[in-house]
């Protein structure tokens, strides 16, 4: 086990390493000077010499990636010259909302993407199955915030049941918190619920058809117990594999949804940072966002272990 | 479904079963109900962009102030830019410039398909070159396919949003930063068929027979190739226009005197709680024509790629 988690570990490294150089690159390899890119339309000459100054960018290449990256591995992004302030305390301040909107979905969308998953696979060709299927191409292909809108303008303005946009801290009370984030939590799990509930229903179709299951059955258990201690049980490892990667959905959708529902999260401060072309902030929020990508499918991969006891490394 | 007795498959050699298939595959695409839909509605979209200025439409940039946000369906007037004033009915609204939604939508149309097809172009030309390099030579594969796990590391969004923020929106940067992120799953893809390909008979035939490396890639190996690229290629147009829309409304993408659906939605957000019309348009038909493109991509995977069918 421990050896395996070295080994996992140890590979996760480069491809972190690969991340942080094309973070690097980005824009050394675009035309013009780097210091007046990275301090963007908002930066004067004195800022401008300074970043200079602090990339070494009269060295090589390699010896600017090495500064570069010393500077990132001892937790300095950099400042941000639009919002002026570290670009550390900046991704501090807003990473609040933008982690309670991604817990929430996750939340939503294995609820629902689990349970559905499984019964179309039960009743495979049947209504339901038929209907998820349908489901899940519309929800591959209606925009983010498309449906962000529809939701909008039926629940929040036609029925008036939840606010229309903004953000409430947890701090503030748990239920305005929670009126506040269910519309975009649905919103961005309709389509992680669609890729989840796919790969569940195929997962668990796969194992419906192994000898074990019909001995399950044979020997009397009920159906539900069948569907959850043994063929669920067993496609656990694809359906917790498509949940990492549908990570990566799910960030791309946080970009949109927080920008639709004025939440002011990492999503937000992305585009905002695009927006002004402030550099270091893009860069800290992309190094960020791509890290825990790699990260979470670590912790995935290490899940193997737990729900496939066969799994030895 | 297959009409064929499946008690014969097995007795068939291995050559009269792959000519069969062969033959059939054109067939069998055409026959199948989700590429006949997905085609048709497709098909219908090209139309509509070919013919955009007959359709109705005036000039998707005028505009006339006497005519600001109109419901739809309302008559005014609109200035053209000799300063003459057309009487327009304004089927799908006007924006708050007063400027027609309807011509807007269907002119945007041009330039999602566009972006749909050259960022699917793209991807595909690039990710075969990538694929076949890391597939076929194996000194290159380890350095090549880590640096492409890097890249998919990287959220496709924030890479295509990256890129247009350092290269300032153009049709030409948003088509290059689309088509970027998705270059690595081309190449895996290629990477994978080549290193199944290589391994059969035909091409260990070539190999002693002398052929160089270049002729065995292009003439033995990339053919095979093809059908899974169409089904990938065909994934990746739908995923492109909808990113496309999505910089666009996020106001990273084409310049806003662009007629985009992204850019007409992004216009339209203000005032969306009293004229939802300005979003509901252009985002009924960015959803109609991804769902057009991903039911198109199912149709052709079912048939022309059985394999990949089975894995999801």
């Amino acid at each position: 086990m421990l050896p395996f988690i070295a080994r996992r570990l140890a590979a996760t490294i480069p491809v972190l390493a690969i991340v942080a150089v094309l973070v690097f690159l980005l824009l050394r390899l675009t035309p013009g000077d780097p210091a007046a890119i990275l301090a963007g339309d908002a930066a004067n000459v004195e800022q401008i010499a300074k970043i200079r100054a602090g990339l070494g960018l009269d060295r090589s290449i390699p010896v600017q990636f090495a500064i570069w990256l010393g500077q990132m591995l001892s937790g300095d992004l950099g400042e941000s010259f639009y919002f002026k302030m570290k670009v550390t305390d900046l991704i501090g301040q807003r990473i609040e909302p933008t982690l309670a909107l991604a817990a929430v979905t996750i939340v939503i969308a294995v609820l629902v993407a689990v349970p559905l998953g499984v019964l179309a696979a039960w009743r495979f060709g049947g209504w339901l199955d038929r209907a998820l299927m349908g489901f899940s191409v519309l929800g591959f292909s209606v925009p983010v915030f498309v449906l962000a809108y529809i939701l909008i303008w039926v629940v929040s303005l036609k029925l008036g049941w939840l606010p229309v946009q903004g953000y409430r801290r947890i701090a503030d009370g748990f239920l305005p918190f929670l009126r506040h984030l269910i519309l975009p939590s649905i919103t961005l799990s309709v389509i992680y619920i669609a890729l989840i509930a796919r790969v569940t229903r195929a997962a668990v179709l796969d194992t419906l058809g192994e000898d074990y299951i019909r001995t399950a059955r044979a020997k009397g258990l009920s159906e539900s117990r069948v569907l959850v201690r043994h063929a669920l049980a067993n496609a656990a490892v694809p359906i917790a594999t498509v949940i990492g990667l549908g990570i990566a959905l799910l960030i791309g959708g946080v970009v949109v949804t927080e920008s639709v529902y004025a939440i002011p999260g990492l999503g937000r401060l992305t585009v905002d940072a695009v927006l002004a072309r402030d550099f270091p902030t893009i860069q800290g929020v992309i190094l960020l966002f791509s890290f825990t990508y790699v990260l979470v499918n670590l912790l995935v991969d290490l899940s193997y272990v737990f729900f496939d006891p066969r799994i030895r490394y | 479904m297959d009409h064929a007795p499946p008690a014969d498959k097995d007795s068939l050699s291995v050559e009269a079963a792959s000519v069969m298939r062969y033959e059939s595959a054109w067939q069998r695409v055409r026959r199948n109900w989700s590429v006949r839909i997905g085609g048709t509605v497709l098909l219908v979209l090209v139309l509509v962009a070919l013919a955009a200025p007959w359709l109705g439409t005036v000039d998707p940039t005028l505009f006339d102030a006497g005519s600001r946000d109109l419901r739809p369906g309302q008559s005014g007037e609109i200035t053209t830019l000799d300063g003459d004033t057309l009487k327009h009915t304004f089927l799908m609204g006007s924006d708050s410039f007063g400027r027609d939604i309807y011509s807007r939508v269907v002119f945007g149309a041009r330039v999602s398909l566009v972006v749909g097809l050259a960022a699917a172009v793209l991807s595909l030309v690039f990710g075969i070159a990538f694929g076949l390099l890391a597939g076929y030579l194996r000194w290159l594969d380890g350095v090549l396919m880590r640096f492409m796990d890097g890249l998919m590391s990287i959220p496709a969004i924030l890479i295509a949003i990256a890129l247009v923020a350092l290269w300032r929106g153009s049709p030409l940067t948003v088509i290059v930063a689309i088509a970027v992120p998705e270059i690595p799953r081309v190449t895996r893809l290629v990477r994978s068929l080549v290193l199944s390909i290589r391994e059969e008979p035909y091409v260990e035939a070539a190999i002693s027979l002398g052929t160089p490396a270049w002729k065995i890639m292009l003439s033995h190996i990339l053919p095979n190739c093809i059908a899974p690229l169409v089904v990938q290629g065909t994934y990746i147009c739908g995923a492109a226009i909808l990113v496309e829309a999505i910089l666009s409304f996020l106001g990273v993408g084409l310049p806003p005197d662009i007629p985009t659906w992204g850019n007409i939605m992004a216009e339209g957000r203000v005032q969306f709680v009293e004229y939802p019309h300005n979003v509901f348009f252009p985002g009924v038909v960015l959803a109609v024509t991804v769902l057009a493109v991903n039911i198109l991509g199912d149709g052709l995977r079912d048939t022309l790629d059985p394999k990949m069918a089975k894995r999801v």
